[in-house]
Order: structure tokens, then sequence, then C-alpha cells
């Protein structure tokens, strides 16, 4: 039987993308390609984008307020989508639910589906107690309504449920959601920090991988996923006043109309007061995060332990334009230098955090597929080739195109939870 | 129901409970399913006499339904060659499925390199396979456990429960793990446990002409293997990682890793 699956099966996993140089072991290839690129990528920006919405919920950053908002609803789209590079990363996706089902504690990976559901739950309940009012009055809203057509109808058995019968939005009710939900983003940062530096743990704890063993590595993860929630929400951020900007500028939206509607000076300083504040903020935690990676490298460098060997062809010249050129040059100085010149700009901020965005996925590159770019034998070398073209689904999964699948659906899901919650929703301060 | 009567009810559960765990506590289960506690299987390498002839390599593929053509291998011999001028070569050809037929040396990337005969110092064949190592990195990472070392001391993977992570290839110091290209799972090395458990030798073991490869149980003291593992002079591969390697190999050198 196994010879004739294997007319079909010849190709063994990795060999779709795999070159070797010199002597690599018979067993070696790149396994984890780019869908374990995307997952602490993905899993950052869900951190990042919480711990900056805590800027404001917890420590009462009130010139964040609007921002906070639209990351919190912005992670919780992001948070479906931390999964999903695994799933389409695993051999046997059927079988992922046994990492909740039989957890084997001895295993980092096996906190991820205890540490996901409680960090989803920690969202989804901020979001409840954020959104509380909001889902009431719609309820009221619809419920006054003398004819409701087919969807109206719908859309009111819907919010009824997601209001779980809570309909008291007195001032004192609404004090106890404020404080609540002070408290589930108290919770919050830990968790979202714990997310993310277990993803770093999950590599850091690989001994057999030089570039990945060092207890360094939970701790960069945290302090780049934080660079780059932030830089995301930035980016997302402006391109949504953007939009709004315009829509106010063409009349075109539904609630121009409305004297509630923001005009278009109150929509641009918004924006500019936010990102300004905002900015200071992703310095400061890039700042952090190369410092970091510096540190480990000079530490590595200097040591020379039996690995440096092999590593300083792999960072110093094989993948010296991926490390140096792209991730620390044009990922992480070149948005540095144009964040801390004066005069600094919305414009130049955005142009900024897409830059920034850029480095953080380079750093995800350059330690999964450069930690696989040598060979456990230290006398040979490994070469990733990003599938483009699938020819099946194999390479459809773990290529370009499962890539930008992961990419788009947080998009995706934001613009349906957005109808749900609505992330730039009127409302009074708190 | 009160509080006095929830909390009655409570030490009745909690006290019947009880019972039949703590028959968990005088009764291991993991002694008591223990087909032979005497057993900890330990295998042994003899370098010196292995010619890289890779018998051993194509009985383990069909024994173990590994398919031939495929670039993965339970078991694989690797070339080393020092060059007179300091240069040191290795390479494995399809793991040495077909022995090494050539005498020049694969280089990767469709290269090879021809060593002068009058220029080789020392050359040699290191056979390799899943150390089964007594503290084994790779079961700790399976997040659900479906790899695990058995009382018997052999690093196993149960194929109906494996999701197909990579994490155990990923944490394995010696590349002794792959995905097997039919069941798309973890695959490795077993020792050929279906054959030892009925007291047959391993395939490779059974397949080398030459001895190169044996398999014993290292509890044994009278176990003629055993007695060269305890008594003459053996190393083991990548000690550093901690890992405690029980594939023992006589006539090693530092550069073999």
């Amino acid at each position: 039987m196994v010879e004739q699956l294997a007319q079909h099966a010849m190709v063994v996993h990795g060999q779709a993308w795999t070159t070797k140089e010199l002597f690599v072991l018979p067993n070696e290839y790149i396994y984890w390609s780019i869908q374990i690129v995307m997952y602490p990528f993905m899993t950052g920006l869900v951190a990042g984008a919480f711990v900056l919405s805590s800027l404001y919920h917890v420590f009462g950053v009130q010139r964040l307020r609007e921002i906070a908002r639209f990351s919190l609803v912005f992670s919780f789209a992001l948070l479906p989508v931390a999964m999903m590079p695994l799933l389409l990363h695993l051999q046997q996706p059927l079988r992922g639910i046994n990492v909740l089902m039989t957890p084997h504690f001895t295993s980092a990976i096996s906190a991820f589906g205890i540490v996901f559901l409680t960090y989803g739950s920690i969202v989804a309940s901020e979001l409840w107690f954020v959104y509380r009012r909001h889902f009431v009055l719609t309820v009221r809203e619809l419920a006054a309504q003398k004819e409701r057509r087919g969807f109206a109808g719908f859309r009111l058995v819907f919010f009824k449920i997601l209001t779980l019968g809570a309909m008291d939005i007195s001032h004192a009710a609404l004090e106890k959601d404020r404080q609540a939900c002070k408290i589930m983003a108290a919770i919050g940062i830990p968790v979202a920090c714990f997310l993310h530096g277990y993803a770093g743990f999950i590599f850091g704890s690989v001994k057999a991988n030089a570039l990945w063993m060092t207890p360094l590595m939970p701790v960069i993860f945290i302090c780049s996923a934080i660079v780059s929630g932030i830089a995301l929400c930035i980016l997302c951020y402006v391109v949504i006043q953007e939009i709004r900007k315009f829509l106010t500028r063409r009349q075109m939206s539904r609630r121009a109309g409305d004297a509630g509607a923001p005009s278009l000076e109150e929509l641009s300083g918004a924006t500019q007061q936010e990102v300004m504040m905002v900015s200071n903020y992703l310095l400061y935690f890039m700042i952090a995060a190369i410092t970091l990676e510096i540190l480990d490298l000079i530490f590595r460098g200097y040591t020379q332990v039996k690995s440096w060997d092999i590593l300083r062809q792999v960072i110093m010249e094989r993948d010296f334009t991926k490390i140096f050129i792209l991730q620390y040059g044009i990922g992480n100085l070149l948005p540095f230098v144009m964040m801390i010149l004066p005069g600094r700009t919305v414009r130049r901020t955005t142009i900024a955090s897409c830059l920034v965005l850029f480095g953080v996925f380079m750093m995800r590159w350059n330690v999964v597929i450069g930690g696989q770019a040598f060979s456990l034998s230290f006398a040979g070398f490994m070469d990733y080739h990003l599938p483009i073209i699938p020819h099946n689904i194999e390479t459809f999964k773990e290529g370009l195109f499962g890539a930008l699948l992961v990419i788009i659906t947080p998009f995706v899901l934001f613009y349906f939870i957005n109808k749900i919650m609505p992330a730039f929703l009127k409302e009074e301060a708190h | 129901m009160n509080r006095r009567d929830f909390l009655k009810g409570a030490i009745v559960v909690i006290a019947g409970a009880s019972v039949p765990l703590s028959a968990l506590e005088f009764f291991d289960p993991r002694e008591v399913l223990a087909v032979n506690p005497g057993i900890h299987w330990a295998f042994l390498v003899d370098t010196y006499k292995c010619v890289g002839c890779g018998f051993c390599v194509k009985a383990c593929k069909i024994e173990n339904d590994v398919p031939l053509e495929a670039q993965v291998t339970r078991t694989w011999v690797e070339r080393y060659v020092y060059a007179s001028d300091g240069h040191q070569y290795v390479d494995s050809p399809d793991g040495a499925l077909q022995g090494f037929p050539e005498p020049r040396i694969d280089m990767g990337l469709g290269e090879f390199k021809e060593i002068e005969p009058g220029n080789v110092g020392k050359a040699f064949f290191v056979p390799k396979l899943c150390n089964h190592c007594d503290t084994p990195p790779c079961t700790q990472v399976c997040p659900v456990g479906a790899t695990y070392k058995n009382d018997e001391g052999v690093v196993l993977v149960d194929r109906s429960w494996c999701i197909g992570c990579g994490y155990c290839i990923m944490a394995c110091p010696y590349g002794a793990r792959y995905f097997h290209p039919v069941y798309k799972v973890a695959d490795k090395c077993t020792l050929c446990y279906h054959r030892i458990t009925k007291g047959l030798q391993p395939a490779c073991v059974e397949a080398c002409p030459f001895g190169a490869r044996q398999i014993c149980n290292i509890r044994d003291s009278n176990d003629p293997v055993t007695r060269i593992i305890m008594k003459e002079r053996v190393g083991v591969l990548k000690e550093e990682f901690g890992t405690r390697p029980q594939a023992f190999y006589i006539g090693l050198t530092a550069e073999v890793r």
C-alpha cells in the first residue's frame, strides 16, 4: 500500500522549497516556513494592539481615547488570525484540537490553547464592557421602530443576545463598566505579554538550534511585538481617518447629516494629536527592541562559542542583506531617524510605521528561516525558496498565497466586527 | 440546597473519589503496564567496522515502510574524508541508500569534489540513527504527547495522535526525525520495536554484514554488547546538549557531529 501511495507522495515535506549546500543531514529541510514566520508576526500584532489600547484604559492616557478603542477592536479581529498560520502549517490540521484536548505541559506549544483562550476571553469581555452601552442603545432604538423588516428583526435579536440581558445604562452602571474595563485591561497586559513571550519561548527553548537558543528571545519577541502592534494601529488608524475625511468632504457618510458627526477639522485634529502621542510610545519600544537584538548579536560574536563559526557565516555573509540592510537598515534605522527628526508629520510617521512593520516582519523571517539556514552538522547550509505559484495544496498553504490569506483575513474580520462594535463610535469620554 | 447540605455532599464526594484515586498511588500504572521493567535498550556502533555499504539504510526503509525514493531516512551513513591539505569533507548521498558508489564527494547543489587518492589523510564512515536519549528533547516539546519514551527506553511516535507541527523535528539535535511522506506525521527510528519485542534484531543490525551495528539491553550486565559499552572506551554524539544518548560509538573523533 505504501508503495502505491508513495508514487503520489514522493516529495517529502520541505523538499519543495529547500536547497542544500555542502553537508546537510539527510532529514534536514526548512520544516518551519512562511507560516511560522507569520505566526509570531500576527500574535505580535495582537499583543501590541492590545497593549496600546491598555495605555488608555489602565493608565488613563486620555489623548489616546479614540485610537485605544480602535486598537482594542482591531486586536479582537486579529485574534483568530493568530491561530490561522498554525493550522495552515500543521501536517494534520484536523488534529489541531488535540493541543486543547490533551495538552502535554512540558511543551511550550501546549500553553497555546490556555493562554490564547484566556486572552481571547479577556479581550472579549473588555470589549463587552466598552460596548454594552452601545448594544443597549441599539436594542432600544430597534425596539422603538414600528415596522421592522427581516434584517432589522435579526439585528434586534442579535443585539439583545449581546447585551446578555444587562439593560441598565444608568450613570452608576456605566461607572461600574468602566471599572471592570480597567481591571480587564490590567489583567490583559501581562496575559498579552505572556501570549507573545511564550511564542518567543517556543523558539528560544530549542536547544538544538544555535541561533534560537537564548533566554533573551521571549523578551525580544515581546518588545518587537509591541512595536509592530503600535505601528499597525497607527497605519490603520491614519488610513481609516483618511477614508472618513474623504467621506465627510464628499458628504457621503451616512451620518454626515447628523449633528453629532465629526467635522473635517475635528478629524484632522484628532489624527494629528493621537498619532503624535502614539509614535512616541513606538519610539520607546523600538529602542528597547533594537537594544536587545543588538545585545544578543554582540554577545554571540564576543563569546564565540562552538556555533559562532557557522552563525557568523549565516549572519555576516549569507543573510547579510536580509538582516543588516532590510531588517536593521530599512526596517529600524530609517524609520527611527524619520521619527526623531524635528517637524514630524502624520504622513512621515505613517510611512515610518510601514517601514517598522516591514522591519519586524523581516526580524521574524530572519529568526525563523535564518535559524534553519544552517545544518545541525555545522558544515552545510540550507536555502529557502518561497513558493509563489502554488502547484499543490502544500505549496499554497506554505507559500506566498497562504501568507497573503493570513494578512488579509484580519481586515475582513475587522469590517464585520466594526458593524457590531463601531471602532469610531462618538461617545462620552470614559 | 443550603450551605450545610452542600458542604456535606462535597465531603462525601471527595471521600468517595479519594478511595479509587489512592489506588493510583499504590500501583503506579506505568510500573504495572511496563512489559519488561528490566529492559533498557541501547545501541552500539563500531565505526571501525563500517564500510559504507548502505545495506542498513535499505533494510531499514524496507522494514519500516519508508519509501525508498523518499529523501528522508531513519538511519543513514556519513562519509568523512580528511585531505592531507587540511580540508575536511563530509557527505551522505541519499543517506547512503545505495552506499557510496562514487569516490567523489557530494557537495550539494549538484556539485562534486574529486579528491586524489594520494591526497587522502584519513577517511571513515559513521552510521547514524535516533540516539533514544534518556532525556529526549523531542518528547519534551511535543504539544500533545504523541511522542514518548517508553519504559524500555525506546522513543516512539503515536501516528494516530501526532498533529504534524514539526516541533520535535526542530528539537532533535541529531536530525533523526522527519515528516513521513505518506502518513504525514513525524517519523523516526523505533529500534524496530516490533522486532526487538519478539526477540529479533533490528533490521539494520540484521543487514549489516560486518557487525558494525549492535543492540543490547544495558541493564543486563551479561549481555556481551553491554559489556563492551561498560568496559571499552565508547563515546556519544553531541553530549553537550545534555540529552544522554543511548547510542554509543566506538572510534568517534571530535569532527563527528
